[in-house]
């Protein structure tokens, strides 16, 4: 179909939680791939493993900045793809990676990793320890709506996809963001979501606020990035019945 | 203005028609009704409330715990539970008026309490946090098609749990655990001791205990609930309800035709919407004033702005 849109996904430093994510769409996978999306290449899912041009790359991963292959791929990666979306904590964040010394087998130089951010410029983030499928499913259907979508379909991706736009303005995440960016700020109402959204269980609610047990937080972004105080776009949550809806439909 | 009360496909005022759930009810006991029957009828399986220490000490494997052991748990203290029949609905019904942070139960209802299709109540932010979770679902997989009913509260503010033990305990002179039931209406923080003395204190004084994030909140009516419900606007015992989305249309419809509700038209009650619509003005034109004034906050310098 010439109205898809392309997609690659490049898998530097990352676990492959990212793709089984991806993955776990079941069915809304096939139906995006049948309609929606041409895979042009991907390490797991693919034959063609290897970067090409395409309109959407997803980035699994952080990269290693001692292995120059992995450097040259996401350079690549960049170069060759019109949207670049870092996919999950370790691509937007660092995540567990921000704890590696080095010292590991069978290359045990490979000591320093970096968020994509840190080495390409990076369009869309998300966030999370795996990110989640419907996540990663609103996200693609919104991309495919901004590519080729009517006038009013790309207003909505476009504000649907801003403030994950404007999450790559960081590339440090922790639980200490609710603290700075939130609590300090004078913003949070105690709701809970960061506590329900943190993958490692490491927040607790104490009188109604966030506890964060800073050893136990693997610097995913989740927490942050849920919090109704973090971002919210009224225009675009205000509409949840509608755009919920035509997601599903685009998916049936 | 014009959008202060949000969407809503109907509005009336309305009282359950069970004795039961009046007893133990806020004000026309529409969110335990409404649960009740959605419990009854297989629309939810199970739904997150506010419940407390008592609740906690019936039925333990319902709450979630933060660090606090059984004995620090004070009266009053909100703690967010799974009901899934009505005695557990009763015992946790009325409002705390402090945080009960409901969405952290969220996802655990999925999982360890095993919920296809959740129940949840809570203030506007919170049902801004429930829409955001469906919306960007960043860490709630597989959540956002199981709620199944969520249903918003008026909320004008709320409180720090020691901020509610200061307004009793140090401004109305009573000990948390003589009161009865707490209530704000008539311009005025009421205490309702076990004994049946009142105290009431004027908003003046409980202004500064506010929880200062929910001063740049711009929902009074939360917009963002299925249904929405509040004692604004509505006599006595009886309270206002939006119904907002789809699945509050047909929840709504079910239970008016099973009986669960009496309801009268919002514009033969009084005072009615206009009250309703002056109070959410209030709180919108406030709390954008707040906004505005963050963006000057210091010299040349700001504070975040979350809707930017």
């Amino acid at each position: 179909m010439a109205d898809k849109i392309t997609l690659g996904y490049t898998h530097l430093s990352g676990c492959t939680g990212c793709t089984v994510a991806l993955a776990d769409n079941y069915a809304g996978l096939l139906t995006l791939l049948d309609r929606y999306v041409d895979l042009k290449y991907m390490p797991t899912l693919a034959d063609a493993r290897h970067v090409q041009k395409v309109d959407v790359s997803l980035v699994e991963g952080s990269v290693c900045i001692n292995d120059k292959l992995a450097v040259e791929e996401l350079k690549e990666t960049r170069e060759k793809s019109a949207v670049v979306v870092a996919l999950g904590g370790c691509a937007c964040y660092g995540n567990i990676t921000r704890f590696s010394r080095g010292g590991q087998q069978n290359q045990p130089a490979h000591e320093a990793f970096l968020p994509i951010g840190d080495v390409i410029k990076v369009d869309v983030f998300i966030p999370g320890c795996a990110p989640t499928p419907q996540m990663i499913r609103n996200v693609a259907v919104m991309a495919y709506l901004l590519l080729k979508g009517t006038k009013e379909q790309k207003d909505l991706a476009t504000a649907y996809l801003t403030p994950l736009m404007k999450l790559t303005e960081n590339t440090s995440a922790c639980f200490c963001e609710l603290m700075t960016n939130v609590i300090n700020q004078g913003l949070c109402m105690g709701c809970g979501s960061c506590a329900a959204a943190c993958p490692v269980n490491a927040i607790t609610m104490e009188y109604g606020k966030p506890q964060g047990e800073r050893d136990l937080c693997i610097k995913c972004g989740a927490c942050y990035a849920q919090c109704p105080r973090g971002f919210f776009n009224t225009d675009v949550i205000s509409e949840y019945e509608a755009i919920n809806e035509a997601i599903m439909a685009a998916l049936q | 203005m014009g959008a202060e009360l949000g969407k809503y496909k109907s509005c009336v005022s309305a009282r359950s028609t069970d004795k039961e759930i009046l007893k133990h009810a806020q004000d026309g006991g529409i969110v335990s009704s409404l649960f009740a029957y959605a419990l009854d009828e297989g629309i939810i399986d199970g739904a997150i409330v506010a419940a407390n220490k008592e609740f906690y000490a019936k039925y333990p494997s319902k709450c979630i715990q933060d660090s606090s052991n059984f004995d620090m748990i004070e009266p009053w203290r909100p703690i967010p539970a799974i009901v899934n029949t009505k005695a557990e609905l009763l015992a946790a019904a009325g409002t705390k008026y402090n945080i009960s942070p409901n969405i952290a139960l969220l996802k655990e209802a999925t999982r360890s309490f095993g919920l296809d299709k959740i129940g949840i109540v809570g203030t506007p932010c919170q049902m801004q946090a429930v829409r955001k979770a469906q919306l960007y679902p960043i860490g709630f997989r597989d959540v956002g098609a199981s709620i199944a009913l969520a249903v918003g509260i008026f909320c004008m503010e709320n409180f720090p749990y020691q901020s509610i033990l200061q307004l009793v305990e140090d401004h109305a002179a009573m000990k948390m655990e003589s009161v009865k039931k707490m209530e704000i209406g008539k311009g005025k923080f009421w205490v309702y001791g076990k004994r049946g003395q009142v105290v009431q204190l004027p908003l003046k004084v409980t202004h500064k205990y506010e929880q200062p994030g929910c001063h740049v909140c711009m929902d009074y009516v939360a917009n963002l609930g299925d249904i929405s419900t509040g004692s604004v606007g509505s006599p006595d015992g009886w309270s206002t309800v939006f119904v907002r989305s789809k699945i509050g249309d047909a929840v709504w419809a079910k239970a008016i035709a099973s009986g669960v509700f009496e309801t009268q038209p919002i514009e033969k009650v009084k005072p009615g919407l206009e009250l309703v619509t002056k109070l959410a003005n209030e709180k919108i034109t406030k709390n954008k004033n707040t906004l505005e004034a963050r963006k000057t906050f210091g010299v040349g310098k700001a504070l975040r702005n979350p809707y930017l």
